[in-house]
């Protein structure tokens, strides 16, 4: 395929050059000859996709289409998906068919947006590598030795080997930006309750939120204004009016403040990662920006904070699979406790009960004032940085990922070194703040570089006007990983 | 030795809301099972709770009605616990910040014996909104257990007493006057069958003269006034044996069984739960803003207390009587509405809760559903009043009344109830009785008081206790002397 943007396709829908259902068809070919290797879906199911293709094109001839009517989209398996697996890469919901849709689903649907699948994830969105699913690992499209990065790696390698033309994610700590960075795609989480947590399973409830994952910032805004809308069923969503984030995307950038934490180009920080991130701060530079240094100190303590309150949270929230309604049930059970033991034990990978087993503790009498309280506190001044450095700058720049993709098991035995990959992305969800990740280079075996913006709140648009301005400058973001010529491909 | 009693009372009332507390599903009780249970009640993946504003109104009105403080800023947070009729795992309830804290609630403990009610004031320590859990069902199916989630998610208000109450009597007196209230402000429909109003009894006893407590007991799930009695007076008498036998009572929580009338163990303090509380992240803390206390203020109506004031006031009624008639909003309209019909407060007064009250309860009947409604038993009052009836033909007119057969002057008339007014035709009577016993004349003469009693006995029922009492007095007395 030669121009895969949103706004190609569109337009190209828009002609009647192709319809819904061929486009979703070229996809579904090419899902089912790369998607073997790769491992970036749980399930496809064509019948549906082209029956929802042909839905949209029905809307079209009654003239009814919207502007991105006909697109189709790979949704992450943690959003609940009527009448499809939701499985959230978890044995212990390997057989639930949700009865409902997400909130995120139910726009995509009414925007006439068809779904090519549910992608692999990390279990229960807890993973920085996808290697926690009950799936199977999901591989790095630019070297399938290497990890996708997660929880979203499904979603960012399936966009990186156009098996579609863009995907959501969600991303609590990272899971958005680190495995866009790690898969050379876009990706952008919004600022926390612009997009309705309803039906996205939840992993913690006060740091999850979903977002857009494509190849351009460009693709991620018109994606943005179907995700965002206030949701009266998430208390938690914002009720405001109606952005277009597409609005900036042509702004020049002469005068904007970019705040380079020094706290990100510290010991770390791979040296080729250091480099592409200066490069582009220079590209930025010659676009008109000016950069000012800035702190955010209590960042470095992102990491234990967030590993105290994401898994006090998921604790709780992972308590209703208990075999009782729905999911997985053990097959043999004693009694009552004897069955949530098992159930437990056998449904749920050892990450998901490491962190359930963290979260117990931290919020366990005794422990909670010490822990959780005081975590909650930290998280208060880490919001607080920001803030202060907001009012010296517009935007903050680092890089995504402490490296490039790492080797599949290279860091699976250690949970703390996993977690490090992490460092730069939780701040800005402890925040509630937008950030995004976007390719800016490569290393030297070949794979993708991420460098990361974090923006004030609500400040999607100029992000993305940054990151659009960014990309007219270079091409990292339209660069392919060498998977050959598969079949469903056209010129 | 001598030992005191310390009781407290929680309370969980359901609010008499249409739909649940965090989602939008029926609550109405007795539907086919699970057919009241949303995506959001079964705790499907993925949902999320929402406030109902009209359970947070329930609760600004109780506080309001107590003399609470209302806390502008509450929060809800998770009790973590797993049971199959719990679907999410944990329950969502208010811990630190509770939307009512403080408050008083004034009660009468009735009289034992001969000696006087006594009124006292017991203080609240709070009240705060969470939801209810499903329920099991243990005896539906054969080896196995039923969950029906209808209930699961209905709005509870938890009303925490002081441990101030020292006898069942005045925990009985406590949790009666809660039950008036909350009815009363119409938060809760007080329907202790189904469960709507349920008490939890903390209860110790210490030697009197001791100021620490001793330890407590949790009674569990108590709904009705008389099990509530029967089982803290068991619980006290046990917790005495024990200490008294050289035992210690260890903490823990009990159930009472009708059955037995006996309190046995659920769990001990070793066996409670850490519940891991925290605030849920899925709701934001509920702000309450002076406009919104204010409106709900506006539409609560006059509260009990003030009512009973009223009601000794304009009425003349005692202080214990004004509590009995203001035992329910409908029995304290019904009282009011007869007193003005008839200008006879005291008179009302007895009749609401005597021939009245015992009427119903023998017919098992509510006050609303009283077949002699305020306007007539004023009607027939008034008829005591201005001298038409005594009190025994009254009684024969209420009678009618209760039956349907028409109102009071109607009854009177066709009855034939009406008392001699005509002074001619009772000194008719008089002159007759007096002629036929003159044994009692002489009786009486010879200063025997009886045989007076026996002459106005004679002439009652040869007017076929039509006379007037003290008409009868009168003339006999003039006649003999």
């Amino acid at each position: 395929m030669s121009d895969t943007s949103l706004s190609s396709l569109a337009a190209q829908l828009a002609a009647r050059q192709v319809s819904s259902r061929e486009l979703a068809q070229t996809y579904l070919d090419r899902i089912a000859a790369l998607n073997p290797a790769i491992n970036a879906f749980i399930t496809v199911d064509a019948e549906k996709t082209l029956a929802e293709a042909a839905a949209a094109d029905a809307l079209r001839a009654a003239g009814q289409a919207g502007p991105l009517t006909g697109v189709p989209v790979a949704h992450k398996d943690i959003f609940c998906t009527d009448g499809w697996l939701t499985t959230c890469g978890s044995k212990m919901l390997h057989n639930f068919v949700a009865p409902y849709d997400a909130h995120v689903i139910r726009r995509f649907k009414a925007a006439g947006m068809p779904s090519l699948g549910k992608t692999n994830m990390d279990e229960f969105a807890m993973g920085s590598s996808n290697e926690t699913s009950y799936f199977g690992a999901v591989k790095n499209p630019w070297n399938p030795a290497c990890v996708p990065g997660g929880s979203s790696g499904g979603a960012a390698a399936c966009v990186a080997a156009r098996m579609a033309p863009a995907a959501t994610g969600t991303d609590t700590g990272g899971s958005i930006r680190q495995p866009a960075a790690l898969c050379g795609i876009t990706g952008l989480k919004p600022t926390y309750g612009l997009v309705s947590r309803y039906g996205m399973i939840a992993f913690a409830s006060s740091l999850d939120q979903a977002g857009p994952m494509a190849p351009s910032a460009e693709d991620c805004a018109l994606l943005l204004n179907v995700m965002t809308g206030f949701d009266p069923s998430d208390s938690t969503s914002l009720d405001r009016e109606k952005e277009d984030y597409t609005r900036d995307l042509n702004l020049p950038l002469a005068g904007l403040r970019v705040g380079l934490p020094r706290e990100f180009f510290a010991e770390g920080l791979n040296n080729e990662v250091a480099a592409a991130v200066d490069a582009a701060v220079a590209e930025l530079k010659k676009l008109g920006a000016t950069t000012v240094g800035i702190s955010l100190a209590n960042s470095k303590l992102a990491i234990p904070v967030y590993y105290v309150l994401a898994p006090a949270e998921a604790s709780s929230n992972l308590s209703r699979f208990d075999g009782v309604r729905y999911g997985y049930r053990a097959p043999e059970y004693a009694n009552l406790d004897d069955m949530y033991c098992k159930t437990r034990a056998q449904g749920f990978g050892a990450e998901v009960k490491r962190r359930i087993l963290i979260g117990a503790y931290v919020l366990s009498h005794g422990y909670y004032d010490a822990y959780y309280l005081q975590a909650q506190k930290i998280r208060r001044l880490i919001a607080d940085d920001f803030n202060a450095a907001f009012k010296v700058c517009d935007v903050i720049l680092g890089p995504t990922a402490p490296g490039t993709a790492f080797r599949l098991g290279e860091k699976s035995g250690d949970p703390v070194e996993m977690y490090l990959n992490d460092l730069y992305t939780i701040p800005a969800n402890l925040a509630g703040l937008p950030g995004m990740s976007l390719p800016c280079g490569f290393d030297s075996k070949g794979l993708p570089i991420g460098l990361q913006l974090v923006g004030n709140y609500f400040s999607e648009a100029k992000m993305l006007n940054v990151a659009h301005q960014y990309q007219r400058a270079t091409d990292w973001h339209m660069r392919l990983p060498p998977l050959g010529e598969a079949p469903g491909a056209r010129g | 030795m001598k030992w005191e009693t310390v009781i407290g009372l929680e309370v969980h009332t359901q609010l008499a809301t249409k739909s649940k507390i965090f989602s939008g599903s029926s609550t109405a009780f007795g539907a086919a099972p699970n057919t009241q249970a949303s995506a959001v009640d079964i705790a499907l993946p993925g949902v999320l709770p929402v406030l109902n504003k009209g359970a947070v109104e329930c609760a600004i009105r109780f506080g309001l009605a107590i003399g609470a403080n209302l806390n502008r800023v509450n929060v809800f947070d998770r009790k973590n616990y797993f049971y199959p009729d719990l679907p999410k795992g944990y329950q969502i309830s208010q811990l630190a910040k509770p939307i009512v804290e403080g408050g008083a609630l004034k009660i009468i403990v009735p009289s034992t014996g001969s000696g006087q009610s006594e009124e006292r004031v017991i203080h609240l320590t709070r009240a705060h909104l969470e939801e209810d859990a499903g329920k099991s069902l243990h005896e539906d199916f054969h080896g196995m257990t039923g969950i029906d989630l209808n209930r699961a998610g209905t709005p509870l208000l938890e009303i925490v007493s002081e441990p101030e109450m020292r006898s069942s009597a005045e925990a009985v007196a406590y949790a009666r006057a809660l039950h008036a209230l909350v009815t009363w402000i119409g938060i809760c429909d007080g329907n202790m069958q189904e469960g709507s109003f349920r008490v939890d009894a903390n209860v110790s006893v210490r030697p009197v003269g001791q100021t620490e407590f001793g330890t407590r007991r949790e009674i569990k799930n108590l709904n009705s006034f008389r099990f509530l009695q029967q089982a803290i007076d068991y619980e006290v008498r046990w917790q005495i044996e024990t200490l008294e036998d050289g035992g210690r009572v260890t903490q823990a929580t009990v159930l009472f069984d009708p059955d037995t009338g006996e309190t046995r163990m659920m769990r001990s303090k070793e066996e409670a739960h850490d519940y891991r509380y925290f605030p849920d992240p899925d709701l934001l803390p509920v702000r309450l803003d002076e406009d919104w206390i204010a409106a709900v203020r506006a539409t609560l109506p006059e509260l009990p207390a003030a009512m009973q004031a009223r009601f000794q006031r304009d009425y003349g009624v005692s202080a214990y009587d004004a509590t009995v008639l203001t035992g329910s909003r409908a029995l304290a309209d019904y009282f009011e509405a007869a007193a003005k019909a008839c200008g006879q407060g005291k008179l009302a007064a007895n009749w609401v809760m005597g021939e009245l009250s015992a009427a119903l309860n023998k017919a098992e009947l509510d006050i609303a559903q009283s077949p002699v409604s305020s306007a007539q038993l004023g009607a027939l009052i008034a008829r005591i009043q201005d001298g038409t009836l005594s009190g025994k033909l009254a009684r024969q007119v209420f009678e009618g009344l209760w039956e349907g057969a028409g109102e009071v002057d109607a009854i009177i008339e066709a009855r034939g109830l009406r008392q001699m007014s005509d002074s001619g035709e009772l000194e008719k009577i008089v002159d007759d009785v007096l002629a036929a016993n003159p044994k009692s004349v002489e009786e009486f003469r010879a200063g025997k008081e009886k045989a007076f009693n026996a002459l106005v006995g004679q002439v009652m029922k040869a007017s076929r206790g039509k006379a007037n009492p003290a008409q009868v007095n009168d003339l006999l007395k003039a006649k003999l002397q």
